[in-house]
């Protein structure tokens, strides 16, 4: 696995983590919150953070660095969480977002100077119940930090005062400089003098003098003498203590950091490190050291003797108080949040799977219909066979499955936008997030479910003050659900706003002429009109709704999934889509049919009914053209057999079974010989085996091993409806 | 095994657990490690760094310090409560560099640190300083 490999992980990682920080935004507005749900958000911030650093996205890093920083004081409670900050958490979320889009599509990181500002000031400017404790804590730790730069200053510095009296009257100021910039002055050569002795506990937790040792010698330190004064007798000696000492030296050209690094781990140590002049005359003033362990509070540089020079990593701490307050740990009991176990797979390798089941599902119906031929069908093996089968092709949908929350996830940030651009305020409701359905679906249901949110806050919901006079709270509601209900997914958009109004839709359907004016349709004909294209245009859309696509384009998505929608609304108090969608794209619920000697399949989400119609039920136009009398509707009859050229089908349509389907271009009438069955068939791809057919969305292999074709209905009817020389009636007929 | 390759890197492949939430940077450590010549276990967090750890004895454990479940602190503690893993070698990774993170990390038992985003030779030298 390369490293670009690795990086397209780590966004997929940043978009999990967006998504986790969403949902427990959410749970924080509902006030529905404990320290884990802040630790949470910490977290994935940190994680994209690390990720950042990394993958060398620098401003992303930089972003998250102070976003970090300020989620760190709300979560150990430097910071109260106040609306006000919650605020500007949740404004630095979207601009995150917004960063790892840009480091992952390789575009332009957001202008994000403003936002920084508003992290750091949050994290400087505590909130007022918090204030007193907090610049108090701030103030105790940052003088802290300083007292202890100029401990070690002093330190380092101590000797020079008394060797400047020498000197004669000097203020010392130079010899402190001359002590200070020892290294860079130093010109004597010869090397370093390394003093080095293990603390009882150096050997604690891991710890091997020996690799340093090991380590100093690849730098060209050579060892000149070992301390065994620390070494007490046989009787005494503890295995796990260190007792030995070493004096090294090294040659000048080693930087003195470098030797400082080599002992960066080593807590318990006493270690002097001088130039070779200077070392008889430093050795004796060295001072005891303080051991790690025990020296908790002091930052760890302490636990090392002055040097002859500033100490670099002193340096590097880093100045940022949020990096220094000490975070008190959190004494709450972890929640043992059972962690689900995740293993990542190639997709690939996944498809080969659920097509492998699909194939095994093909031959265990071919088998169960052979065996059934030898009359066989009933042995229970069989039986055992399709529980096993169905039961392995269930389990093999599920790995594919994943939770709405992905989609669910971005919908916050939109209704936030929207809140922003309409002036409305909109509290949005989420249930079922974590209901599962296949992975295309996921991916491809959000931007009709985006539609539908932008809809229902443009249009449905009423500003502010309509809604005080309508004696509705100012805040409008919008609720968004998703739930498993018979074998399909059901996600519901629903606001309380003002519903559709049908009489305008009514009139608005007549002007543009879909309708006729003396058209007699239900209240739920009428609604469904704002889904028939040319209904919504570009001149009665806001921009917010509009985007260049309207309803129909919504219904259009959905039916490409397989799904269906639908509406419930009423008048003042709100309106609600409803999305039914089949829980995987490669089962498919069909109505088998028989067209002459051919099997085909129709989809089951676009069926309304089936009949054999009664004599009177259909209406003649010319020989080949009819119409069917659906309850006082006139709906065009479609031959498929002569549409598709298929010889040998019935043609007169009374003997016929009539089957009623919805499609984008309104209801159309399918006319078959006979319905076979109604079951669940496996979706194969006709441009995978094949190629591509206008008016087939796929094939199925049946039971006795032949090929049904899977009609696509909307396809279909559309060619009808544009190809006359198919013979379906041009009729633009509504009623 | 040539003599060019003991100097290079460990004479008997040493086994490192590594320990952090981001599959992205598990991936990327053990791309390292491998690298390096060692041989690399993972764990997710902390309690499943403690459930492999039942079974296993590797060299070194390298953990990251922000998991869920159990973080990079509780787990040192945890580990070091147990006798066969008392002088395990532990380096912490770290995205702070601030000594106040790895003063705690030592006070948990921890042997060193690495500070994230780390190079490979930085990680090779902490390694070093604690792995035989």
């Amino acid at each position: 696995m390369n490293f670009d490999e690795i990086q397209q992980i780590f966004f997929q990682e940043c978009e999990e983590g967006l998504a986790t920080m969403e949902g427990n935004f959410a749970a924080v507005r509902q006030g529905a919150y404990d320290t884990e749900t802040i630790n949470t958000i910490f977290r994935s911030v940190h994680s994209i953070k690390g990720g950042a650093g990394a993958f060398g996205h620098e401003r992303l890093q930089a972003f998250t660095h102070e976003y970090e920083t300020l989620l760190d004081l709300v979560r150990n409670g430097t910071l109260v969480l106040t609306p006000a900050l919650l605020g500007t958490i949740v404004s630095a979320f979207d601009m995150l977002s917004d960063h790892v889009a840009a480091a992952r599509d390789g575009g332009t990181p957001p202008a994000d100077g403003a936002m920084l500002a508003r992290l750091i000031e949050a994290a400087h400017a505590p909130e007022p119940q918090a204030a007193q404790d907090t610049v108090t804590e701030a103030a105790t730790v940052s003088t802290g930090a300083v007292g202890n730069d100029f401990d070690d200053l002093f330190e380092i510095c101590a000797p020079a005062p008394s060797t400047g009296d020498g000197d004669g009257g000097d203020d010392g100021f130079d010899d402190l400089f001359a002590l200070c910039e020892t290294p860079a002055t130093d010109e004597t050569g010869d090397g370093w003098h390394i003093t080095l002795v293990p603390g009882p506990t150096a050997l604690d937790h891991g710890g091997e003098p020996l690799l340093l040792l090991r380590e100093l010698a690849a730098l060209g330190a050579e060892v000149t003498s070992c301390d065994l004064g620390n070494l007490p007798t046989l009787s005494d000696l503890h295995p796990e203590r260190a007792y030995l000492g070493w004096t090294l030296t090294a040659p000048s050209s080693v930087a003195e950091d470098d030797i400082r690094a080599v002992f960066e781990f080593m807590g318990d140590v006493d270690l002097r490190i001088v130039r070779g002049a200077n070392a008889e005359d430093e050795a004796p003033e060295a001072l005891p050291i303080a051991n790690a362990p025990e020296a908790a509070s002091a930052p760890m540089t302490d636990t090392l003797p002055p040097s002859s020079a500033p100490q670099p990593v002193k340096a590097a701490a880093s100045p940022d108080p949020a990096a220094t307050v000490l975070p008190p740990e959190a004494a709450a009991p972890r929640t043992a949040a059972a962690a689900v176990q995740t293993i990542r797979v190639d997709l690939d390798k996944l498809d080969r799977l659920v097509n492998l089941v699909g194939e095994l599902v093909i031959t265990q119906a071919m088998l169960a219909q052979r065996l059934s031929e030898h009359q066989l069908g009933g042995i229970s093996e069989l039986t055992d066979l399709d529980h096993l089968t169905r039961e392995l092709q269930e389990s093999t949908m599920a790995i594919r499955a994943q939770p709405m929350k992905t989609v669910f996830s971005r919908v916050p940030r939109i209704i936030r936008e929207l809140e922003v651009e309409t002036g409305k305020r909109v509290r949005l409701d989420i249930e079922g997030e974590m209901t599962e359905v296949d992975k295309t679906v996921v991916e491809r249901i959000g931007e009709p479910l985006t539609h539908l949110i932008r809809n229902a806050v443009d249009h449905g919901l009423e500003t502010p003050a309509e809604r005080l006079a309508a004696g509705k709270p100012e805040e409008g509601v919008v609720t968004l659900s998703a739930a498993h209900h018979s074998g399909r997914i059901v996600i519901t958009v629903a606001d309380d706003g003002r519903g559709i109004d049908r009489k305008r839709v009514r009139a608005k359907a007549v002007e543009r002429g879909i309708i006729a004016a003396d058209a007699i349709l239900t209240e739920e004909e009428i609604d469904n009109l704002i889904f028939a294209p040319g209904f919504s245009t570009a001149s009665t859309v806001s921009n917010i709704s509009g985007r260049g696509v309207g309803m129909d384009v919504v219904r259009k998505n959905v039916q490409a999934l397989g799904g269906r929608i639908g509406i419930s609304s009423q008048l003042g108090h709100g309106s609600s889509f409803a999305l039914s969608l089949p829980l995987t794209l490669a089962v498919l619920d069909g109505m088998i049919v028989t067209v002459g000697e051919q099997t085909f399949v129709i989809p089951l989400g676009h069926i309304v009914e089936s009949l054999r119609p009664d004599d009177d039920a259909v209406k003649s136009l010319g020989a080949t053209a009819s119409l069917l009398d659906v309850r006082g509707s006139y709906v065009p009859v479609h031959r498929i057999a002569e549409q598709l050229g298929i010889a040998g089908a019935i043609a007169d349509p009374t003997q016929a079974v009539l089957i009623v389907v919805e499609s984008d271009h309104g209801q159309a009438v399918l006319m078959v010989d006979s319905i076979q069955d109604q079951r669940q068939v496996v979706v194969k791809s006709l441009e995978a085996n094949y190629e591509a057919i206008h008016g087939l969305a796929g094939a199925t292999i049946l039971g006795d091993g032949r090929v049904a074709l899977i009609l696509d209905v909307d396809a279909l009817i559309s060619r009808w409806r544009r190809d006359p020389r198919h013979g379906a009636p041009q009729l633009e007929l509504a009623a | 095994m040539t003599t060019a390759f003991a100097s290079k890197g460990p004479a008997v492949t040493s086994t490192i657990m590594t320990v952090d939430d981001s599959p992205s940077m598990r991936m990327l450590l053990r791309a390292a490690l491998t690298d390096l010549g060692y041989q690399v276990l993972e764990a997710e967090d902390g309690v499943h760094a403690l459930e492999r750890l039942d079974g296993v004895q590797p060299d070194l454990l390298i953990t990251d310090i922000n998991m869920p479940r159990l973080d990079g602190f509780g787990l040192i503690e945890r580990v070091r409560e147990q006798d066969r893993h008392r002088n395990l070698p532990i380096l912490v990774l770290t995205t702070e560099s601030s000594d106040e993170k790895k003063q705690r990390a030592r006070k948990a038992g921890a042997t060193g640190w690495i500070v994230k985003p780390f190079h490979p030779e930085k990680l090779a030298a902490a390694i070093r300083r604690v792995l035989h």
